[in-house]
């Protein structure tokens, strides 16, 4: 839950803080401090904007353009989703973020027999255009991002995603989307993978690269440090090993001849927020530097814009505790000020009822207020990074660094990212770290209010997200509707066209947009890459 | 000499988050037990089929998307079919309250929602544990 170590003694006075990075927390900075981890103003924190961006990407932050609010979003059939999405739009929200339902993510059609008691559940099912039809309905998709929180299927989404927007009348050079598109955190945490590593590498590349040629708006890839950090492991080593990641997805394109100026833009981050404030805020002014420069040294980029770490910071979900919900709410507001304080492009919260049930309308307002109130009413848009210049935060920054790239050198040890998912090495590592972590809890040793201190009180009944059945007897009806429509040969020709695509690894997007265009459902394009790529194994781990 | 009590750790369904399914399968076997996990994806009858080869004594199952009540039904259902209703069988995860005492009612004995601590699990395993020589099954 990424609260701090206190060691105190038995007058309560605090002895030593250890950071769950386990940086030693000291009571007192000064200028001393600065000079011991060898921070130099001209490097370390130039003007916002300009490089290595410690302080920010932008010259004006938050005053020349406010965050994007993009809340998770969706559960049932495209249609209750869609009126979520136009509830959140009309409340001043500016983006979306897409929730599919696990069926989906998994590339099963809602009729499947493992779909059973799963369509629409944990979000919206979409099986075939019908439905991204429905849900994108008044949308418009030329001035709202779209982020679309799936995976192992990504490469299908943003075919889909496509097909819909052109469909809908808007040129695909104007649309922006934001698929998740990070095979390789599935693998260590969240596990909606599919296909084994290297053939689900390449699909990713296979996005980028059709991003860079076709959807100049598109960002392909959003790395999550977000999830691994869920699952367990420290503030630094979410960075770490979201940077890593991004490297194997950068060298896959690479391999296939391209420039890393060429397409590195459309690289975006997904952060999380929970756990000591100062840590959050110190670990995404490194991140931020580390990223530039690693952009720069490791890849020789030369544009500016490609050494920008943009992202959406927020989530906290792990933070978010099940005793006494409604301390989530102000738990939130303090980790969108983290995400603030770190300069973040784009935000979203985890809903104070999550840890119970699909977010209530209710909930997902008061997130959203979160954000507004912090920007619009006490003063987050006033100056930009600031906390610059503090013997503290700039000390822990610099501290951060180093932690970072202890943690990155060793994935580099071991052979790289590819190789550490491969054999199980991170996800020992992170499964180890929860366990501690745990135990840190249920002996007391980590506070965490409402649940090992301030227990007291009564409990608050929290409202429940009915799931529908008839939300998912309805969407198995549109999809046999679609299957019996739809043209059938043509389908079936196109899915050829698919396969032969795959195993002569061609760029598969194109032959995707074509397959979704004919309505070809998410099962049948997720089957022939499993006959072409087989799946995923995981290593065993205990 | 006593034997280990053999747990099953299992995830049923398309859910792959598996922190706490991993955090309690290392707290079991730090208090002796053998655990074996299944890994994510699981359908009922892999599971149950990994159960009588692994000859387990309890099956715990980690479920967070919401599905307890439909999956739990399938898999005692199937434990059923294969005279295996004796089996101990617990669940953990994302459980309301309001489902604890339907999924009693389906022959889940024990339940254990999120943040239960490690200690009550153990104990209630030990307590409730036949060992396999008197009931004779799994």
């Amino acid at each position: 839950m990424g609260v701090a170590r206190y060691i105190k003694n038995e007058k309560d006075e605090i002895l030593d803080v250890i950071l769950q990075s386990g940086i030693h927390v000291k009571p007192v900075y000064t200028q001393k401090d600065l000079e011991e981890v060898g921070f130099d103003p001209e490097k370390d924190i130039p003007l916002p904007g300009e490089y290595p961006f410690t302080r920010g990407i932008h010259p004006l932050g938050y005053r020349s353009r406010e965050w994007t609010t993009r809340q998770y979003t969706g559960f049932g059939t495209p249609r209750e989703t869609n009126e979520r999405f136009k509830l959140m739009i009309s409340h001043g929200q500016t983006g979306l973020n897409v929730a599919f339902d696990l069926p989906t993510q998994m590339g099963l059609d809602s009729d499947d027999p493992l779909a059973e008691g799963e369509v629409g559940r944990v979000g919206m099912a979409v099986d075939t255009l019908r439905d991204f039809e429905i849900a994108f309905e008044g949308i418009p998709l030329d001035r709202i991002g779209v982020g679309l929180t799936i995976n192992a299927v990504a490469s299908i989404m943003l075919a889909m995603f496509q097909a819909v927007a052109e469909k809908f009348g808007y040129s695909k050079d104007r649309i922006s989307a934001t698929p998740q598109n990070d095979i390789l955190k599935e693998m260590i945490g969240r596990g909606a993978w599919i296909f084994p590593v290297q053939p689900a590498v390449r699909l990713i590349g296979d996005t980028i690269e059709y991003s860079m040629k076709e959807l100049p708006r598109t960002n392909p890839v959003s790395v999550c440090g977000y999830h691994i950090r869920e699952s367990g492991c420290t503030p630094a080593q979410e960075i770490a090993y979201a940077f890593q990641i991004a490297n194997t997805y950068i060298e896959e394109v690479l391999r296939r001849g391209y420039e890393i100026d060429d397409f590195v833009r459309g690289f975006t981050f997904n952060l999380n927020v929970f756990g000591n404030l100062w840590e959050q805020v110190a670990k995404f002014r490194a991140a931020r530097k580390l990223w530039a420069i690693n952009l720069k040294e490791r890849y020789g980029a030369k544009d500016k814009r490609s050494l920008f770490l943009r992202g959406i910071f927020g989530g906290g979900g792990y933070g978010m505790t099940k005793a006494q919900p409604e301390n989530n709410i102000i738990r939130g507001a303090y980790y969108a000020l983290a995400a603030a304080l770190g300069g973040a492009q784009t935000t979203a919260l985890c809903s104070f009822d999550e840890a119970y049930t699909i977010p209530t309308p209710r909930a997902a307002l008061l997130s959203l207020r979160t954000f507004q109130i912090l920007m619009e009413e006490i003063g987050l848009r006033d100056t930009v990074d600031p906390l610059a210049g503090s013997y503290f935060i700039e000390t822990l920054t610099k501290q951060m660094e180093q932690k970072i790239l202890e943690e990155m050198r060793r994935i580099d040890e071991i052979g790289g990212m590819i190789r550490a998912v491969e054999t199980g090495y991170i996800q020992r590592e992170v499964a180890k770290q929860a366990y501690e972590f745990e135990k840190g809890i249920q002996r007391g040793e980590l506070i965490k209010v409402g649940v090992n201190k301030y227990t007291e009180g009564e409990e608050m009944e929290v409202e429940l997200h009915e799931y529908r059945w008839e939300s998912a007897e309805e969407q198995i009806q549109r999809l046999k509707e679609v299957r019996r429509e739809r043209d059938n040969r043509k389908v079936v020709q196109l899915l050829k066209e698919l396969e032969k695509a795959a195993r002569e690894e061609k760029n598969v997007m194109p032959y995707l947009l074509e397959c979704c265009k004919a309505y070809a459902t998410v099962g049948e394009m997720t089957r022939v890459f499993k006959e072409v790529y087989g799946e995923f194994k995981e290593p065993s781990i205990f | 000499m006593e034997k280990k009590i053999r747990v099953l750790v299992a995830k049923p369904g398309l859910d792959g988050h598996d922190r706490g399914a991993k955090v309690v399968a290392q707290a079991l076997r730090d208090a002796g037990m053998e655990v074996i996990y299944t890994g994510l994806h699981q359908t009922i009858d892999q599971i149950v089929n990994t159960a009588i080869q692994e000859d387990v004594d309890v099956i715990g199952l980690s479920i967070m998307s919401g599905a307890h009540l439909p999956i739990c039904e399938k898999l005692m259902k199937r434990l059923k079919e294969k005279n295996l209703e004796d089996a101990l069988v617990v669940v953990g995860g994302v459980i309301p309250k309001r489902d604890i005492s339907a999924l009693h009612q389906l022959g889940v004995q024990g339940v254990f929602p999120g943040g239960t601590p490690f200690e009550t699990i153990v104990s209630w395993i030990k307590e409730h544990v036949r060992p396999r020589s008197e009931s004779g099954r799994l």
